[in-house]
């Protein structure tokens, strides 16, 4: 557990640097969560992923998967991937203020 | 009368009507089970064939012989499960209606599901090794190879058997160093995962036999398309790696009856309690082994923990008791290392796999975490157990929870 101060807010991450409690989340935090990634700019087409995946969550308490947002056509799986480099399904949770996606094996 | 469908006669479906029909009272309870296939696949077995240690008459039994009297067998395609009627419609038009219901339909590959993995180069230069068409093509395309790139991939997880891939390039490096070409053939196993495995000490230590046996590892490459013409897998961030033999794990997905019925997720697997292995849709609709969504493995191994857990929930629902019994999420993987030797791993939901002895604490005679002849040898003592015990829903001396005893932290 770890605390940081990002816009005149205390907010907590856990040991693996994901947000202790999604509801605090505002778009200054995903800004700055974002730069740590290596996201210069968050664009309205990353906002449109992070905001479908707080949605879902939301609702139903689970992220959806890369296959889900490809096949709701909220982003292909290849745009997906530009806007994340690396490990778009963890990035994009991590900005969002989401917990860590949980892997299987 | 009551009516109990179990729709899948594979590893899970075998068990549970095993353990069922002797306790469910027959003049209260008709228990029907149905299947579209009647062979039976020992799928742990398909890892061999490509290397001909076994065939196909090695790995297959008719259906039939694992059935108990009483049960009614139908084999059958299935159209429809109709939750809100309590009844499944088969193929034929037939309709079967229940009280309670065990979905074990399993999953499958589904190569199509990847541009390009499905076109010219389909079993021509392009194997998997998860269907009796796969294993048997690459037994015969491996006979004739002289050489060259053989590249293992993994297209998405979740797949069944996540260490077979693993045992495959192990294997491999084994088979082509019998045959002395190990030094013409270069292996690179491509993964999606950020190692060779995801739990970290299993990944460390699979990690240094990849670097010991000369196998790459390329991690954190999710397959986006492959290019059949020139032999080459694509990242969806647009990394490529070539082949001239290309070994696949395709997507794994549920039924497609499973999307048809509504009650399926993306990959069409049931969203299931990961304890009590109920439907998290339906009270009276139970799920297990490859079909639920749980975060545990996809494997033989965990159909039978499950099946000690649904034994108990299901007669535990019947009675109008309470779901008591929780699954823990236990596995147990033998894995094949080459040479005659294999690693074991013991781990469930939170238990990452352990060093230590299994399943006496201190004794064994299995070795955790560990590479042994022994395991090896219990590797290839599984079939039988598999087919004289295990489906008969036999009690085997391995609990369905994990123990910590004789486990090193």
């Amino acid at each position: 557990m770890s605390q940081k101060e990002i816009a005149g807010q205390t907010i907590e991450f856990d040991d693996e640097g994901y947000m202790v409690d999604h509801t605090a989340w505002n778009r200054e935090i995903a800004a700055v969560l974002a730069q740590e990634e290596g996201i210069e700019t968050l664009t309205d087409r990353h906002f449109d992923v992070i905001e479908f995946m707080r949605k879902e969550v939301a609702e139903k308490g689970t992220a959806p998967s890369i296959r889900r947002l490809n096949k709701l056509n909220v982003v292909p799986t290849k745009e997906l991937y530009q806007l994340f480099p690396g490990g778009p399904a963890k990035k994009a949770a991590r900005i969002a203020g989401l917990k860590k996606p949980e892997g299987c094996i | 009368m009551k009516h109990l469908v179990i729709l899948g006669a594979g590893t899970a479906g075998t068990i549970m009507v095993n353990k069922l029909a002797p306790v469910l009272d027959s003049d209260e309870w008709q228990i029907t089970i149905v299947d579209q296939h009647e062979t039976h696949y020992y799928q742990p077995g398909l890892l061999f064939i490509p290397f001909g240690i076994y065939t196909k008459k090695d790995v297959i039994k008719p259906k039939r012989d694992f059935f108990p009297t009483g049960v009614e067998v139908v084999f059958s395609g299935i159209e429809l499960i109709e939750p809100g009627k309590n009844q499944v419609q088969l193929s034929d038009g037939k309709v079967l209606p229940y009280d309670y219901l065990i979905i074990a339909t399993g999953s499958r590959i589904n190569p199509g599901e990847t541009e390009g993995l499905q076109g010219d180069g389909w079993h021509r230069n392009i194997f998997d090794f998860y269907t009796i068409e796969g294993a048997c093509g690459l037994a015969h395309f491996l006979k004739y190879w002289e050489g060259g790139r053989m590249v293992l991939n993994i297209v998405e997880m979740p797949i069944k058997c996540p260490v077979a891939p693993l045992e495959f390039v192990f294997l491999a490096d084994w088979w082509f160093t019998e045959q002395g070409i190990r030094d013409k053939v270069e292996i690179e196993f491509v993964t999606p995962l950020p190692g060779a495995f995801t739990k970290p000490r299993a990944s460390k230590l699979f990690g240094d036999f990849l670097d010991k046996k000369n196998i790459k590892l390329t991690p954190d490459f999710s397959t986006g398309s492959v290019d059949a013409e020139n032999n080459k897998i694509i990242s969806w961030d647009e990394r490529e790696v070539p082949y001239d033999l290309l070994v696949t794990i395709p997507t794994n997905m549920g039924d497609e009856l499973i999307a048809r019925s509504g009650l399926g997720d993306e990959l069409n697997f049931i969203p299931t309690d990961k304890h009590t292995l109920q439907s998290k849709a339906h009270e009276n609709i139970f799920v297990i082994g490859d079909a639920t969504d749980l975060p545990s493995s996809k494997a033989g191994s965990v159909a039978h923990f499950q099946a000690d857990i649904l034994f108990e929930n299901l007669l535990s629902a019947m009675e109008g008791r309470p779901l008591r019994a929780k699954y823990d999420g236990h596995a147990n993987c033998y894995i094949e290392s080459g040479f005659g030797k294999g690693i074991l791993i013991d781990f469930n939901y939170d238990t990452e796999p352990l060093p230590g002895k299994f399943p006496l604490p201190g004794i064994g005679p299995f070795s955790l975490l560990e590479e042994t002849k022994m395991n090896h040898y219990g590797k290839m003592m599984f079939r039988w157990m598999y087919w004289n015990l295990l489906l008969k829903g036999s009690e085997l001396p391995i609990e369905s929870q994990m123990l910590m005893a004789g486990k090193r932290v």
